[in-house]
């Protein structure tokens, strides 16, 4: 028995499914019974429920990529504030290797610093480093901060939003996972990208998004409402369109459209935290070979969506298409 | 403390320098403002003063009391602000700071110099019983410029103050129990904060322009005119031209102010 | 008994009208406001932050930390400002009250701040603080087993009654302020003083808990009308 359905807004303690349903992220187990440990909507596949919570802080996590800013300069390292519980140091081999130099020459107090996650050790301190394209000092620009929770929204299925307004404000764009980001261009059109940053981060639960960021975009640069708005988000979704569903191709076209809004959106809601999804799925599926099989399924089906995943392993750059 | 990252100072220098602001304000101009009074129903005064984000809650409670030697017909006037540790993330628990007793004591300057409340009129026996009226300052929220957004609810809350009637009797003192009056106002105030951002001066400062801002300028005007009290803040020195182009646009933007009360 | 009306016109198993706002503040993590009657209850909550304070922090898990504290203006006579004995132990039950439910096992080492501030006082104010603290735990995103919920139940001209006004409280012989998870019907809080007899007591522990449960309802509503699509 389940009593949510998939992107219900669900709060702490809440009863979500009994016993035959899987506890994933944001969820617990007690009594039988599947219960929300957040305030967050429902992400269900299969029989697997998660939450993705509407605010969360951000924990650091090898791999990550964030921004950061320096807050204090020690005898071999900086501290670096991450916007997060926990903070963390980038050691001074990391930047020069033996080489010794002053290390406030380099980086002082009061620098914005584009780092990688090397490690995070047993009490959550994170080691970063800088070796990735792009990684270093920012130089200009100005910095946003938005919910971490919502940064997926702000990059879209592969890209799909931060580079349109990247491509339509010609600013120079880098998003931290810690929900900072960097963007640099004419002083206008930062202040303009700021507005849209936030504005995503407002309304990232809602559908229809894209378009809506892509009007307010055309109407404050250009004056008018872009040209053949349809078109092109359908391209968009018809990548993420899930192949089972070819056989409804006799289908009325506005029937068909509905549909892959619909399953557009499942995607969209799926990019998010599916890194984690897949060490759990991982972790899972030791736990319950049982499963294995479901599971197994569930991982192909997501395959292909992962290679829209913008922070795959093998994206780092995505974050900083626009270093044309 | 909050470090300024270099980059945001630079870009808020910048567009201070090109008479812009990061939420697309003039450099004169004001956020939203929004007072509410008669927010507490068990303090004789009370106002809610929102400016932008900022948020300010006070209350007035009237207490009878011994006047001061020097002064034995008039009442007295205490002003208490607290900086609630919920207000912003580096305010901490504790005794007042240095920061909260200077708002208090600025907001309090511009109220006593401007002698709007008639302070004789709370006087119940010359030299023994006068009123002291408590103006506790709650900040609740932390968006930039408490000083502007605590004279005005201070102002706010005083014009609606009510006492209890207090008469001697066989000498004691008796208050009434359902008969209050107004509190006696005779003016209105308005304080008016600017900060210096490179060579520019700003009014009504944000959180991010306050923390990258040299110096601080806070100017109280009368609604005829006056200027009843200024504060200079800030590491940095300012100039004379500043002080003066400060203080001229107070007495212009203060009408603006007097206005929502 | 049923059919006992109270001073303001209450029945004994009514509660002052409430209301509660999610989310209220600018720079706190999560935030409330609460009215229950006469008192006003403002909360902010800030965390899971790193904290200096290294003697509080816990290895393998996060800890919180209350501040309740009364605003000189909230009541009859003016309180002076600053923590007293009562405002201490409030804050510490309020932390016990609303530890059991929060789930803090991801964030080691961090510190959760609960600033309670009452800005009017006009009875109960415990059990409102712990209510409120809860919906802004939530709205800060902490996650948690259930929603901590708070009422009192007391004894007033021999009746069993909910929710205690300030002059009951006065006027009344007994006064039980709890504070359960709604979902298991573990209590959190209990506090009991003035004179019960067994029987009263048990009467009055029931009462009290279908009191969590209706004010539970309204801490719901208050998140979901923050939280959902317009």
């Amino acid at each position: 028995m389940i009593h949510v359905e998939n992107k219900d807004l669900v709060i702490p303690g809440q009863i979500l499914a009994d016993d035959e349903y899987y506890s994933g992220r944001g969820t617990f187990k007690e009594n039988g019974k599947v219960c929300s440990s957040l305030l967050g909507r429902v992400s269900l596949r299969n029989k697997k429920i998660r939450v993705i919570p509407l605010k969360s802080k951000y924990v650091p996590k090898k791999g990550d990529v964030v921004i950061g800013k320096i807050k204090d300069v020690r005898f071999s390292m900086w501290d670096v504030d991450i916007n997060s519980p926990y903070s963390g140091i980038l050691p001074a081999f990391e930047v020069f290797g033996r080489e010794k130099k002053e290390l406030n020459k380099v980086y002082d107090v009061g620098d914005v610093l584009f780092l990688r996650v090397v490690d995070v050790d047993e009490i959550k301190k994170a080691k970063l480093g800088l070796k990735g394209r792009g990684m270093g000092k920012f130089k200009g620009g100005i910095i946003v901060d938005i919910a971490p929770t919502k940064v997926p929204r702000l990059i879209g299925k592969k890209g799909s939003m931060i580079n349109m307004i990247k491509d339509k404000t010609k600013c120079k764009i880098v998003v931290g996972q810690n929900g900072l980001v960097w963007v640099k261009g004419n002083e206008d059109m930062e202040q303009l990208t700021r507005e849209i940053i936030h504005l995503i981060e407002a309304e990232a639960h809602t559908s229809g998004l894209t378009n809506k960021i892509k009007n307010k975009l055309y109407l404050a640069i250009d004056g008018e409402l872009p040209p053949e708005e349809v078109e092109e988000t359908e391209e968009e979704f018809v990548l993420e369109k899930p192949k089972l569903q070819n056989f409804k191709e006799e289908l009325e076209q506005e029937e068909k459209e509905a549909e892959e809004k619909a399953a557009a959106e499942e995607a969209e809601e799926a990019e998010e935290s599916e890194e984690a999804e897949e060490a759990e799925e991982e972790k899972e599926k030791k736990e319950k070979p049982d499963i294995g099989e479901v599971i197994e399924e569930f991982k192909r089906k997501n395959k292909s969506k992962d290679g829209s995943l913008s922070y795959g392993d093998n994206s780092n750059n995505s974050f900083i298409l626009n270093n044309k | 403390m909050q470090i300024v990252p270099e980059i945001t100072r630079r870009s808020i220098e910048n567009l201070v320098g090109n008479d812009k602001r990061e939420d697309g304000r003039a450099l004169d101009e004001y956020r939203d403002i929004s007072i509410e009074t008669n927010v507490i129903s068990k303090a004789e005064g009370s106002a809610r003063v929102k400016i932008g984000g900022t948020q300010v809650i006070v209350g007035i409670k009237p207490q009878l009391g011994s006047p001061f030697p020097d002064t034995p017909d008039l009442g007295v006037l205490m002003t208490n602000c607290e900086m609630l540790p919920m207000a912003d993330p580096t305010f901490e628990p504790g005794p007042p700071s240095e920061d909260s007793i200077e708002l208090a004591r600025v907001v309090d300057r511009g109220i006593r110099e401007s002698e709007l409340v008639e302070l004789d009129k709370l006087c119940v026996e010359e030299g023994k019983h006068v009123w002291m009226l408590f103006i506790d300052l709650h900040i609740i929220d932390n968006c930039g410029n408490l000083f502007d957004a605590c004279e005005l609810a201070v102002m706010a809350a005083l014009k609606t103050t009510k006492l209890p009637v207090a008469t001697i009797v066989d000498e004691e003192v008796v208050l009434s129990e359902d008969e209050t009056f107004d509190l006696p106002i005779n003016n209105e105030l308005a304080l008016c904060t600017f900060v210096k951002i490179g060579d520019k001066i700003v009014i009504d400062p944000t959180l991010s322009e306050e923390s990258v801002a040299s110096a601080r300028l806070n100017v109280g005007v009368t609604k005829d005119g006056h200027i009843c009290s200024m504060q200079k803040g800030g590491k940095e020195p300012l100039t004379k031209d500043d002080i003066l182009f400060a203080v001229n646009l107070a007495v212009k933007k203060t009408k603006e102010l007097i206005e929502h009360l | 008994m049923s059919d006992i009306i109270r001073d303001d016109g209450r029945k004994f198993d009514e509660l002052r009208p409430i209301k509660i706002e999610a989310g209220v503040l600018e720079r706190a993590d999560g935030s409330a406001y609460l009215e229950v009657g006469g008192n006003k209850i403002l909360v902010a909550v800030y965390g899971p932050r790193e904290s200096y304070i290294r003697r509080l922090l816990e290895p393998n898990t996060g800890v919180i930390r209350c501040r309740y504290n009364m605003a000189p203006f909230s009541v009859d006579d003016r309180k002076r400002p600053g923590p007293d004995r009562r405002s201490s132990e409030i804050s510490k039950i309020t932390a016990d009250a609303l530890r059991p439910a929060l789930m803090l096992e991801n964030y080691p080492r961090s510190m959760i701040d609960i600033y309670i501030e009452v800005i009017e006082a006009e009875g109960g104010t415990r059990c409102a603080g712990i209510t409120a603290a809860s919906v802004a735990l939530v709205d800060a995103g902490i996650p948690m087993k259930d929603i901590v919920v708070g009422c009192a139940a007391g004894k007033v001209y021999d009746e069993i009654v909910l929710d205690l006004s300030e002059k009951e409280d006065k006027e009344g012989q007994a006064d039980v302020p709890i504070a359960m998870m709604p979902r298991t019907g573990e209590i959190t809080l209990l506090q009991s003083d003035g004179d019960l007899t067994e029987e009263e007591f048990a009467k009055a522990i029931d009462l009290a808990m279908e009191g969590c449960r209706k004010v539970n309802e309204i801490q719901k509503e208050a998140l979901m009308k923050k939280y959902s699509i317009e």
